[in-house]
């Protein structure tokens, strides 16, 4: 089996993408429009909740890839830092905005689930603050690529940027489990029977979930590989000017 | 076909609709960024070849 270094290389990451892609991004959609359909269409009322519990396919696989998208991001970051492989800092550079779309569908959906539910579209509540705290990380990550010049010097910095946030992005995670107020309630799916929601509405939301992560394999396929062309003709450009 | 969404059909109906305008964006953005990126290197490798 190929090494996972071997995907360090600029190279055999276009040549992956090309052959990756097609396929990654024929399941995503399938699996999103079924997970989306199934959940809107054919998935009965919640008692208390009425037909706002169709929500939950949007925001619940957009909140989860809010937060992992982060995690990415400190992964590859930290590939990055350690063993200085460009592919990783540019696939973290990538993935941001996908996370900041992400971010914003799970803060609009909630503050629109949450007028009819809670009687307001916001409160200050820990999790909802740490969650548009995430949001601001990922816009200030985003502004500080685009800030700097040197490429190298981009990485490093955004890096350390990419590690404090994940203290948010944690935050944004457990923050109900670590104050015990606020209105959001727990986690909606869990391997515990008696807290995870019934089995009718967790089918199309782990379907849902499913198609939001691969759509988010293949946006990170495509746009890492934007990002390598892009640095290849900075790159090509500066020879050019030199010689 | 439609569901009866009730009251809160407007939530419901602008959620999807936010939520899924949103995401084409997303990937119309990121398709014609490629586009962009891989045509502007295609120029400068062809115009190096001479």
């Amino acid at each position: 089996m190929a090494s996972l270094w071997e995907y360090a290389n600029p190279v055999k990451f276009i040549r992956t993408a090309e052959t990756v892609l097609p396929w990654v991004s024929i399941l995503a959609t399938v699996t999103l429009v079924a997970g989306l359909v199934w959940g809107f269409f054919f998935t009965p009322d919640d008692y208390r909740q009425g037909s706002t519990v169709k929500i939950i396919y949007i925001h619940v696989p957009a909140a989860l890839m809010a937060i992992n998208v982060w995690f990415m991001m400190l992964v590859t970051s930290l590939v990055w830092l350690i063993r200085r492989h460009h592919v990783s800092a540019l696939a973290a550079k990538a993935a941001a905005p996908v996370g900041a779309i992400m971010t914003v569908i799970a803060l609009a959906t909630g503050a629109i689930w949450g007028q009819p539910m809670w009687g307001t579209w916001w409160e200050w509540d820990p999790r909802l603050t740490s969650f548009l705290i995430l949001f601001l990380f990922y816009l200030g990550y985003m502004a500080l690529w685009e800030a700097i010049d040197n490429p190298d010097t981009a990485a490093d910095l955004t890096a350390v940027l990419c590690i404090v946030g994940s203290v948010f992005a944690i935050l944004s995670r457990y923050a109900v489990n670590f104050w015990n107020q606020g209105l959001h309630q727990g986690a909606s799916l869990s391997l515990d029977k008696e807290e995870n929601v019934a089995d009718v509405f967790s089918t199309p939301l782990y379907i849902s979930i499913a198609g939001f992560i691969l759509l988010f394999i293949a946006l990170v396929f495509l746009r890492t590989r934007t990002e390598i062309y892009k640095r290849r003709t900075k790159a090509l450009l500066a020879r050019e000017r030199l010689g | 076909m439609m569901p009866d969404l009730g009251k809160y059909a407007d939530a419901v109906l602008s959620s999807y609709v936010v939520s899924i305008l949103l995401l084409v964006v997303l990937v119309v953005m990121s398709l014609r960024a490629a586009k962009k990126a891989r045509a502007e290197l295609q120029k400068l490798e062809d115009r190096r070849r001479g």
